[in-house]
């Protein structure tokens, strides 16, 4: 309310009259597309940071080298912003899949270590990142803890269990990665190869999207986010939703950890998964999703986490120092969250004309 | 009306308490085959608790209900719904951001086979076409999102919706609620036309004593937990029936001179 920026309304200044009915309606056309395809807009900001970083930096932004850099920077955050999603369109958050993320290559690294095998002991870990999501479920169901308060502690709780069984030691190389010697098709399948990683991304998030705009379960999930006391009466088993989501979110953030740990090969225990969390929010905020429940996009989320790969990896390439990308990815977000706020608005405007 | 018909819902000496807060105090209800029973009161009476243990949102402490002669007791809306009961709650059901066919199948959508429950879209798009038309109720479209409707819409909508969903009782909490005089009308005529097909009995909580003596063949006068008034609707006229209540509400004022507002 408090805001004096103009909405951006359409309607061209000086043009003969049929001319300028015509480009109104066009216009108007064109604001509605961008009012309910959300995506449009970050992916508008991507391809334009992308041209400007290909003329600042000419063929080497897009040599195969760099943008296989910004695909490894934007697939941590694009596989915790799919699970995101799902939780932000139930009105609730999971701040712990970023250490997620890191804790479940340690799992498995520490089990093969054991002498589990190498394929049971991804499995194992991909489990106990499970029994994360029902933990942070069945606390925040159960004793009523805001999943913000409730994922928030299991952050420093997996973190803490990092450092103390780490013996605070980086551990490399970890098993089926590149370093171990000339890798074999499974290690360049679970993240070896220099585009396996960003291509799990891409298939979760088409899996991701295609659950929650196609699926029961999906349709259950903007329903109870959307109008929980209704979607329960209604016969919506919104508990059971919810724990899910939960299950789901840290599922997916830990099957990309272990790839990603795979690809890079070694494990470092003072990483902090605050980071990644924090850029996979950001991803889902410029993706068009709101943080009030109901609606969501998950390719938003994924072409959130890109426009965050390309900024970083043009940002770098053109010689700005990495201080500035924090800057930009700061004002990004913003802007993407105001510009929906607006949307929001407009959409709301025009329901009661 | 000579001979009474079946009881489809009794509810017998049904007892609830919230805390230190007693909601229901015993209550006595039944609800004939193919009949419409209005039940009015003021707020806090306990009409909204007794709709919701009916729909199995809420549990009776002590009490039965018998539906077509059968003592139940629900744990679930699920229960309540498998004995045929549903409910149009005035705190509104839909879903803003989902579609009116979504909305219209909420709980039970339709799905295409396999694990991931892929939802059939083009079989609930065209089912819910043809049934809002059935029961003429008109939305811009039934891809249109239910906040994108108008408050009368929307609540056709969420009746429409129970009453394709019931095969026994209806419940409808307040379905005239924040609606103009012509919405109002959709909604009464569609109430009295699924009432005069017998197929469902009918419950109705409102305020307007002019809608309920319209509605209704009976009407029950709910206050402090109690059914105070049981009065058939074709031996009495709108004057009489409201005179009834407001003497009954001043009976009790009197009786009770703590229990105002």
């Amino acid at each position: 309310m408090q805001s004096g920026a103009p909405t951006p309304t359409a309607a061209p200044a000086a043009s003969p009259p049929g001319q300028r009915r015509e480009a109104a309606s066009i216009a108007r056309r064109v604001l509605h597309l961008f009012l309910y395809q959300r995506e449009l807009t970050p992916v508008l900001i991507t391809v334009a940071l992308f041209v400007y970083f290909t003329i600042r930096a000419g063929s080497t932004f897009a040599s195969e080298l760099s943008l296989s850099s910004a695909a490894g920077y934007a697939g941590p955050i694009g596989a915790i912003a799919v699970g995101e999603v799902m939780l932000l369109v139930l009105a609730e958050i999971d701040l712990s899949a970023g250490q997620v993320f890191l804790f479940a290559p340690w799992v498995e690294y520490w089990l093969h270590g054991l002498g589990v095998p190498l394929a049971l002991s991804i499995l194992i870990a991909l489990v106990v990142c499970c029994g994360v999501g029902a933990v942070n479920g069945l606390i925040t169901l159960g004793l009523k803890v805001p999943s913000f308060v409730t994922t928030l502690a299991m952050n420093f709780v997996l973190f803490g269990l990092v450092l103390i069984y780490s013996d605070d030691a980086q551990a490399s190389p970890i098993p089926l990665s590149a370093s171990t010697g000339s890798p074999g098709f499974s290690s360049q399948f679970m993240g070896a190869w220099l585009w396996s990683e960003i291509l799990w991304v891409l298939a979760i998030t088409i899996l991701g999207a295609v659950v929650l705009t196609r699926t029961r379960f999906g349709t259950r999930i903007i329903a109870t986010g959307g109008n929980l006391l209704g979607a329960a009466e209604a016969g919506v088993p919104v508990r059971r939703v919810k724990m899910w989501s939960f299950v789901i979110c840290s599922f997916l953030a830990g099957l990309v950890g272990i790839v990603d740990a795979v690809k890079y090969g070694s494990l470092d225990p003072g990483n902090f998964g605050v980071d990644y969390i924090l850029y996979a929010v950001g991803a889902c905020v410029i993706g068009g999703t709101a943080l009030t429940g109901g609606r969501g996009t998950v390719v938003g989320a994924f072409i959130g986490a890109i426009l965050i790969g390309v900024l970083e990896d043009g940002l770098t390439l053109i010689g700005v120092s990495t201080n500035d990308f924090y800057v930009w990815v700061g004002v990004v977000i913003i802007f993407a969250m105001a510009l929906n706020a607006q949307f929001d608005r407009l959409i709301a405007r025009s329901r009661e004309a | 009306m000579s001979v009474p018909p079946e009881p489809v819902l009794e509810v017998r000496g049904v007892t609830k308490r919230f805390g230190a807060l007693v909601v229901l105090r015993g209550i006595d209800l039944v609800l004939r085959q193919g009949e419409v029973l209005g039940l009015v009161g003021d707020n806090g009476a306990g009409k909204s608790t007794l709709v919701k243990i009916l729909s199995g949102f809420h549990q009776q402490d002590e009490g039965d209900v018998v539906v077509s002669g059968e003592r139940v007791r629900f744990g679930s809306v699920e229960a309540a719904r498998a004995h045929g009961i549903e409910t149009v709650y005035q705190d509104l059901a839909l879903i803003p951001q989902l579609p009116v066919y979504l909305n219209l199948f909420l709980g039970h959508e339709l799905t295409k086979l396999g694990p991931l429950r892929f939802l059939d879209k083009r079989n609930m798009r065209k089912l819910s076409r043809q049934y809002l038309d059935e029961i003429n109720v008109r939305v811009p479209s039934v891809d249109a999102e239910a906040e994108q409707l108008s408050g009368g819409q929307r609540q056709a909508v969420a009746v429409a919706r129970a009453v394709r969903a019931a095969t026994k009782i209806l419940l409808l909490d307040e379905p005239l609620a924040a609606m103009g005089a012509r919405e109002s009308r959709l909604i009464i005529n569609l109430v009295k036309d699924l009432a005069s097909s017998g197929r469902i009995s009918i419950i109705v909580i409102d305020h307007n004593y002019a809608h309920l003596f319209e509605l209704c063949d009976r009407i029950n006068v709910m206050q402090e937990g109690r059914i105070t008034v049981d009065q058939a609707v074709h031996e009495t006229s709108l004057e009489e029936l409201t005179e009834l209540m407001v003497s009954s509400y001043r009976r009790q004022l009197e009786d009770v001179p703590s229990a105002g507002a």
